[in-house]
């Protein structure tokens, strides 16, 4: 059967050579710095950099058992959890109200939409200005309500906002995937539902929010793995993973102790570990939460 | 079991476009009624605004001698089938016929019996347990009957129900919905473009054009007595055929300055259509003179045999025309032939469309 659908080209090498440039991204972006990295983990480097040593799995054995570690994946953890939640749960509500807005709708959207056109360092920078304890606007309305805002001690506080960062630049990416989710949603099914007896309530969580699995699904992943990796900017403009250690994620301690410690083996090591857990995660996603998505 | 009754009924969309405009249609208890016409005459507007999908502008609906111009779709106590069938894509073919039970709180059991009974009487037991997405068109189509009629609704309103399947699935369909109305005895209100399907169906046509009733009546009435030209082509086919005259002081004119005798015919100075249905025609075998028929020559512009009929198209005074004979037709293209047209069969409109 494949072999019939299969298309022929006239010379031999043609089809290689179509393919050639994004496999040399692929390889160059991807495989060369994996495989480096994957090199990297099972060495160690003097503190100079003048001789490299083999240690086999000596790295991961001291990354593994470093209390740091742990609690850096404590963090995650609970940052990306709250993120991709409060990002998707938001983005939803936006969404759902959008949909029903009939004047202005494009504006709405335009103004929802341009969030996700802030590059994260600034996005940072933004809810730093905000909230910074010394000069953040909002934080001096916090603090003139007396409750004692100081992101700069308080670790939780820290959370919250990075939290709050990270969603905020990414509900915007998913408000668009949820809108657009929205509108293939025939209309004639929530008149039927209507017609059926349910009420608004009701006909989301029955109809409408089963409907957009396939989309929320989607955007579990997509934001998964945002919380993992595309939060480096956000995190290191407004906290720089503190205070102490509070809002250091796996990616940023890769970053601070390979780039600012210079401990490559260790950061080597923790990146090829970060490798594994999003593939896994990934894994676990497909397997076990698609099956309970409906595709139309 | 209700009545339904539509009072100045009017749908303005914005500030001026009026989609419906001002209706009047009642429908007795347990009688189908079919709204047909062209799209966008605004009969689709009429039947979501029945079912409290769409808002009602001016006027009153009443259903079981209560207005419901207030009321949403679930409190009307109505069920409808739409054009693609809107079945819930995630649910299984019994959840989807239970939906609408759960939702009004019905006990588990009496849901079981009555999703059961319906699928009995829709031959879908066997596919209870498919979803939508495994059945075929006229499975579906059954879904979505089974859904309205597992309420035992009050009414019944069905949105072009069988346009989405092949012309031999909507016959069967056809037949099967006509059947099952009859058999339940509910008011229903059916809406096609489809005109034969309009005439087999209803017992009671509604004939719209541009937001406006061109005609109420018993299927076989509106065909046999058209009140405007528009129903006279809109209804049958093909359609009935229309040949404009004028009147001048020794008999009657037709466009192309053919002239043929009155036969007592009186046609306003403003001038007239003829209208005489294909089937209505007799083709003469001579020049021989009937007595009490209107005598018109016809050029053959071709012949179609569909088998149990033929169909001569032709043109009468300048106007094409089509001629319905039985089995096959002897005549050639370039052919004149002599057609009667016997007098009780003639329609007579005006120059403003209405019947005279």
């Amino acid at each position: 059967m494949a072999s019939s659908t299969r298309v022929t080209f006239p010379n031999k090498f043609l089809p290689y050579l179509l393919l050639a440039p994004q496999l040399a991204i692929t390889a160059i972006f991807f495989y060369w710095p994996a495989s480096q990295a994957i090199y990297q983990s099972v060495l160690r480097e003097d503190p100079f950099g003048l001789s490299t040593q083999f240690v086999g799995l000596d790295n991961f054995r001291r990354v593994l058992g470093d209390p740091n570690y742990l609690n850096s994946l404590q963090v995650t953890v609970i940052f990306s959890v709250a993120t991709a939640l409060i990002a998707m749960a938001l983005a939803l509500l936006l969404a759902v109200m959008a949909d029903k807005v009939i004047r202005g709708k494009g504006i709405y959207r335009t103004l929802l939409i341009w969030p996700y056109a802030v590059a994260p360092a600034i996005a940072g920078m933004l809810w730093l200005f905000l909230f910074n304890p010394s000069m953040g606007t909002l934080a001096y309305l916090f603090r003139s309500t007396g409750y004692n805002w100081d992101p700069l001690l308080n670790g939780d506080q820290a959370m919250v906002l990075i939290v709050s960062a990270a969603a905020w630049k990414q509900i915007s990416y998913n408000f668009l995937f949820f809108v657009a989710g929205l509108q293939s949603i025939p209309k004639s099914l929530i008149e039927a539902a209507a017609i059926d007896g349910a009420g608004e309530t009701k006909r989301f969580w029955t109809i409408v929010f089963p409907l957009l699995a396939p989309t929320t699904f989607f955007l579990l992943v997509v934001n998964t793995v945002y919380a993992f990796f595309d939060t480096f900017g956000i995190i290191h403009a407004v906290t720089g993973g503190g205070p102490g250690k509070a809002t250091e994620t796996l990616v940023y301690k890769v970053y601070n102790d390979g780039f600012v410690n210079l401990i490559l083996g260790d950061s080597a090591a923790q990146s090829v570990i970060l490798m594994i857990i999003v593939i896994g995660l990934t894994a676990i996603q497909f397997r076990y939460v698609e099956r309970k998505v409906h595709y139309g | 079991m209700a009545n339904v009754e539509l009072t100045n009924v009017r749908k303005v969309y914005g500030s001026s476009v009026e989609a419906v405009k001002g209706i009047n249609i009642a429908i007795e208890d347990g009688a189908l009624c079919v709204l047909v016409g062209p799209s966008g005459c605004g009969k689709s507007t009429l039947l979501r605004m029945i079912a409290g999908l769409e808002s009602i502008t001016d006027g009153t609906v009443k259903i079981d001698n209560k207005v419901v111009n207030e009321l949403g779709p679930a409190e009307r106590d109505i069920a409808m089938v739409f054009q693609n069938y809107a079945l819930y894509p995630h649910m299984k073919v019994y959840d989807n016929m239970a939906y609408g039970l759960r939702n009004r709180g019905m006990p588990k059991d009496q849901i079981d019996k009555r999703v059961k009974d319906a699928a009995q009487i829709l031959e879908l037991t066997q596919l209870l347990e498919r979803r939508p997405k495994e059945l075929s068109g006229g499975q579906r189509q059954r879904v979505a009957m089974g859904r309205a009629i597992v309420r035992s609704p009050k009414v019944f309103l069905f949105d072009e129900p069988l346009s989405n399947l092949d012309a031999k699935l909507r016959g069967q369909m056809r037949v099967e919905i006509k059947n099952l109305q009859r058999q339940l005895g509910v008011t229903s209100v059916y809406v096609t473009h489809d005109q034969l399907e309009a005439m087999t169906l209803a017992d009671i046509l509604v004939v719209m054009n541009a937001g406006s009733v061109e005609q109420i009546g018993a299927p076989l009435d509106i065909y046999e007595k058209p009140a405007s030209t528009f129903v006279a082509s809109f209804i049958g086919a093909p359609p009935m055929n229309l040949v404009p005259v004028k009147a001048d002081h020794s008999g009657l004119v037709l466009k192309d300055g053919t002239r043929i005798g009155a036969e007592g015919l009186s046609i306003p100075a403003t001038g007239a259509l003829i209208g005489f249905r294909p089937e209505d025609l007799e083709v003469s075998a001579g020049t021989d003179t009937h007595i009490g028929g209107l005598a018109l020559d016809l050029k053959v512009l071709g012949v179609e045999p569909v088998g149990a009929e033929s169909y001569v198209y032709g043109i009468i005074g300048g106007e094409r025309v089509v001629v319905r004979v039985p089995g096959r037709s002897t005549s050639n293209t370039d052919d004149q032939l002599r057609v009667i047209i016997p007098k009780q069969k003639l329609h007579l409109f005006g120059a403003d469309g209405k019947r005279i």
